[in-house]
């Protein structure tokens, strides 16, 4: 067969007879063409068992990587099944392209374990083993990190304060306007759930109790956690975990210079600090969205507040500024942790800041269980 | 130690990270004032060398000596002493991205002299303008360009004074002209400041031009394959791959994957 036109799709015919097969290619045999010529060729070896095959490649106009894949596959299924295998009237210049690839080369050197093989006690003990890891990893650092803390409250000169300010102010001050909006919006659906179930009885005035005690002790703290989590604790560990892949991280400890107290302490105190006042905040606001309501059904302001002022105590706010002290802590160390514990490459950033967020709610959550049953044992 | 004792002292260094070897029983001196190249092809461990001679990675076994001291073994004040003298360029130059170059330089000085703010300021200029970045004190590192970072970095690292430099892949990734400009800073800088440096680098123009000696390390067996001064190990080395790898020829015997 003469070269054929160099624009005409690869074309594959196969003749069997008697255990020889011959395949005969022409055409262009490139990316495109190369799936539908695959599928053909493949299936010489499926329908009978040949003793030998032969390849007449003269007709290909044009040949690539995909091309020679297909020459490559059948060369290589034939050894492995076997049958003799021949090449004729390819091209010099794609023979040279064809020797390129020596089949051993192609083979995994390492064929990987399918993945059955991986027993499930084995797929346990690992993730046993990296829970541990993992949970001594955060028993050093809150170690190293209160002692840390210590050290800068005995020596508060050594406390970076232009670095705690600008932390405070983007953990703190910039997120005033989404704390407000959530807390009015909470203050507000609580009131209105209540108002719509107490309407029965006309009892909608201990809106004021509901509202009140509910957001000073439980949902001020916690929304406004969650927020700094979301916002503060994923931003302290993306931003970590970016200086650890810029090994500006290495270049702190080659300076003799501690990580931790250059980059988690400030960061600590300035979230730690900013937590209570942000929930101070919360908590107005979510009063607010409360009155909006007692409002809207006919109840003058100063009744919805006389009503406040006589059943929320200082008491319950003051435990829930004392646990959002907690929260804050909580936000700060697990973001600044798992941004310290960041891999490499730019996907484990992504992880790290993934991690500090789920890390910081689930013990968020757990830390809100212990302060319920510790406040109730100290009548609070 | 007398002034002659090799600044650093490399004792059968093994690395590993987890079951891998990467690094198998080093031993070198590297001598005083010296510019000491380490070379190989990629994924060989030449960057882990200089990560374990810094003292970031803790050896699998063996010792490395700065200055008589080990690095490995030191801790509290006598760590900070050692590390006191040296100072380190990465390869991405690690500035602190929130800090402006001024200040990137003036940190060191803040945290380990007792300067006043205008002597650390005058000290940190100067060593801007040493590395030709004067006009630039108050760029951020995001505003400059990626040779000028890497210049900064060295100015950085020289800001206590340190005896040596550690600098990874220097040159990587700069135009010729740059990687040239700073192949002149530091054969200037060993000159007249006698600093000592360790460089981890495969530019072979850069190599001919600053290195007083070279060592190559094999990805194969992990151990050093050549010591000594590059044109030498160009023309007389037994070993076919590292002159194929200084006349910059392919398909040598044992290549490194």
């Amino acid at each position: 067969m003469k070269r054929g036109d160099s624009e005409q799709p690869a074309d594959v015919s196969i003749a069997q007879t008697a255990g020889q097969v011959d395949v005969v290619l022409c055409g262009r045999l490139d990316l495109a063409s190369a799936p539908g010529v695959w599928k053909k060729t493949n299936a010489v070896f499926k329908s009978a068992a040949p003793r030998s095959i032969k390849i007449d490649a003269e007709g290909l106009s044009y040949c690539d990587g995909a091309g020679i894949s297909i020459l490559l596959n059948l060369k290589r299924v034939a050894a492995r099944l076997n049958i003799h295998f021949e090449l004729a009237g390819l091209a010099r210049d794609y023979e040279k392209l064809l020797a390129l690839y020596p089949l051993e080369k192609l083979a995994d050197a390492e064929p990987a374990l399918p993945k059955s093989s991986r027993v499930f006690v084995e797929e346990v003990g690992k993730a046993t083993s990296n829970f541990f890891g993992m949970l001594r990893d955060q028993i050093a650092f809150i170690g190293e990190l209160s002692f840390v803390l210590f050290k800068t409250l005995l020596h508060p000169k050594t406390l970076r304060i232009k670095d705690l300010l600008i932390t405070a102010d983007a953990s703190g001050v910039r997120a005033l306007p989404i704390i407000g909006i959530m807390g009015v919006l909470v203050g507000l659906i609580m009131a209105f759930q209540g108002a719509v179930l107490m309407a029965q009885f006309g009892a909608e005035i201990y809106i004021a109790d509901f509202v009140g005690k509910s957001v000073t002790r439980e949902l001020g703290p916690l929304i406004t956690a969650i927020l700094v989590a979301g916002r503060t604790g994923s931003a302290f560990a993306a931003e970590l975990g970016t200086m650890k892949v810029n090994e500006e991280i290495d270049a702190f400890t080659t300076m003799g210079l501690d990580p931790v107290r250059f980059l988690v302490v400030p960061r600590v105190i300035a979230a730690t600090l900013m937590t209570p006042l942000l929930t101070i905040y919360a908590n107005l606001a979510g009063i607010a969205g409360g009155a909006i309501v007692m409002t809207g059904i006919g109840y003058p302001l100063v009744t919805y507040v006389n009503r406040l002022t006589s059943v929320v105590t200082s008491m319950d706010v003051i435990g829930g500024l004392a646990k959002s002290l907690a929260f804050g802590l909580i936000v700060a160390a697990s973001g600044c942790l798992c941004g310290l514990r960041t891999g490499q490459g730019a996907s484990a950033v992504g992880n790290s800041a993934t991690r500090a967020v789920v890390s910081s709610i689930l013990l968020i959550i757990l830390a809100d269980g212990l302060f319920a049953v510790l406040f109730y044992f100290l009548g609070i | 130690m007398s002034e002659s004792d090799p600044i650093i002292k490399v004792e059968n260094m093994t690395a590993r990270y987890g079951d891998r070897l990467v690094l198998d029983s080093l031993t070198f001196n590297v001598e005083r004032g010296e510019i000491f190249v380490i070379l190989g092809g990629s994924g060989c461990g030449k960057s882990t060398l200089l990560k374990h001679m810094i003292g970031l990675y803790p050896p699998a076994s063996g010792d490395i000596k700065i200055g008589g001291s080990s690095v490995v073994n030191s801790h509290g004040a006598e760590r900070d002493e050692v590390i006191r003298r040296f100072g380190v360029m990465y390869q991405s130059g690690a500035l602190f991205g929130s800090m402006n170059l001024l200040e990137n330089v003036c940190l060191p000085l803040e945290e380990f002299t007792d300067l006043k703010e205008d002597a650390r300021e005058l000290i940190a200029r100067m060593k801007l303008s040493l590395v030709g970045l004067a006009d630039y004190t108050h760029h951020m590192p995001a505003e400059i360009s990626g040779g000028m970072m890497k210049r900064a970095a060295i100015a950085r690292a020289m800001a206590l004074e340190p005896q040596i430099l550690f600098l990874d892949e220097p040159s990587a990734g700069l135009d010729p002209i740059t990687a040239d400009e700073l192949d002149e800073l530091i054969i200037d800088l060993s000159r007249t400041l006698n600093i000592t440096f360790v460089i981890v680098t495969h530019e072979l123009p850069s190599i001919y031009k600053i290195a007083d000696r070279v060592i190559m390390l094999d990805a194969k067996t992990k151990k050093i394959i050549a010591d000594g001064k590059p044109a030498e190990l160009r023309d007389t080395s037994d070993n076919p791959w590292v002159r194929n790898f200084f006349n910059r020829k392919g398909q040598a015997a044992g290549t490194d994957e």
